[in-house]
């Protein structure tokens, strides 16, 4: 995988939730703003998901093929039904809730990553 | 605290800030069955009894995360179940896998007490099971 762009899809991730708790902390229900970056650190996600597939056409293969391929889709699941979970009910819960969504992405990135090089190292 | 509307609603333990709850657990559900299903699926004669308590974990966070977010009498018995046995199970856990490290050598969620995952499952059955108190009593 390419680190580079793993840790730019974890740090945006990351700071992303910074913002949600931070707004949460000061009452504040989700925004469009906040709801807006969410879009996209999931768009990260789909980019992270279409580099995994390019890289496997162009012949790398990660430890476990399986694995590999679930944590990708997986990834890609969390933002959407975290928003969704968050939504149904708004108020400052659901800011927190959104950053707990974001936070659970650098977890996935690290682990697709770790997956992905037990086949190189 | 509660609206006049939720008073009606006893025992619903997926509002407020339950709602966080019922996301922290759906992520941790979502973690302990990709663990277990990694390990289960490419290492299971390793360490069997490890990944055999992977998959336990993994089935009593589903379990727990379902319960919380469904509302009623039965729904809250089980969310009382199964978070009772999450705890119960991090500190055994936990506590074997420090003093019995033969029997675990791969980690699972639990293992020293959830260190892998920032002491998060040790703390969360507390605060679900304290969740639970406050909405019985609403």
């Amino acid at each position: 995988m390419i680190t580079g762009f793993g840790v730019v899809v974890a740090a945006s991730a990351a700071l992303v939730a910074v913002w949600a708790f931070v707004s949460a902390a000061r009452g504040r229900e989700p925004g469009r703003a906040l709801l807006v970056s969410l879009g996209v650190v999931e768009a990260l996600v789909v980019a992270q998901l279409v580099i995994g597939i390019v890289l496997l056409i162009a012949g790398d293969r990660p430890h476990s093929m399986v694995t590999y391929l679930a944590y990708l889709v997986g990834s890609l699941v969390i933002l959407p039904v975290g928003a969704a979970w968050a939504l149904a009910e708004r108020s400052r819960s659901s800011t927190v809730i959104l950053g707990v969504a974001c936070l659970a992405i650098p977890v996935m990135v690290e682990r697709i990553h770790q997956i992905w090089g037990a086949g190189h190292g | 605290m509660a609206e006049p509307s939720q008073q009606r609603t006893r025992r619903n333990t997926a509002t407020g800030p339950g709602r966080i709850l019922v996301a922290v657990y759906g992520i941790f559900a979502l973690a302990a069955t990709s663990r277990a299903a990694v390990q289960i699926s490419t290492k299971w004669h390793e360490a069997p009894l490890a990944y055999t308590l992977s998959a336990v974990a993994a089935v009593i966070y589903i379990v727990a995360t379902i319960a919380l977010a469904r509302r009623g009498e039965g729904s809250f018995r089980l969310a009382v179940a199964a978070i009772g046995i999450e705890l119960l199970g991090v500190l055994v856990v936990g506590t074997l896998s420090v003093f019995d490290q033969e029997a675990f050598p791969d980690a699972t969620v639990w293992s020293g007490y959830g260190e892998g995952y920032l002491f998060i499952p040790l703390v969360l059955p507390v605060i679900g099971l304290l969740w639970l108190r406050r909405t019985a009593s609403r």
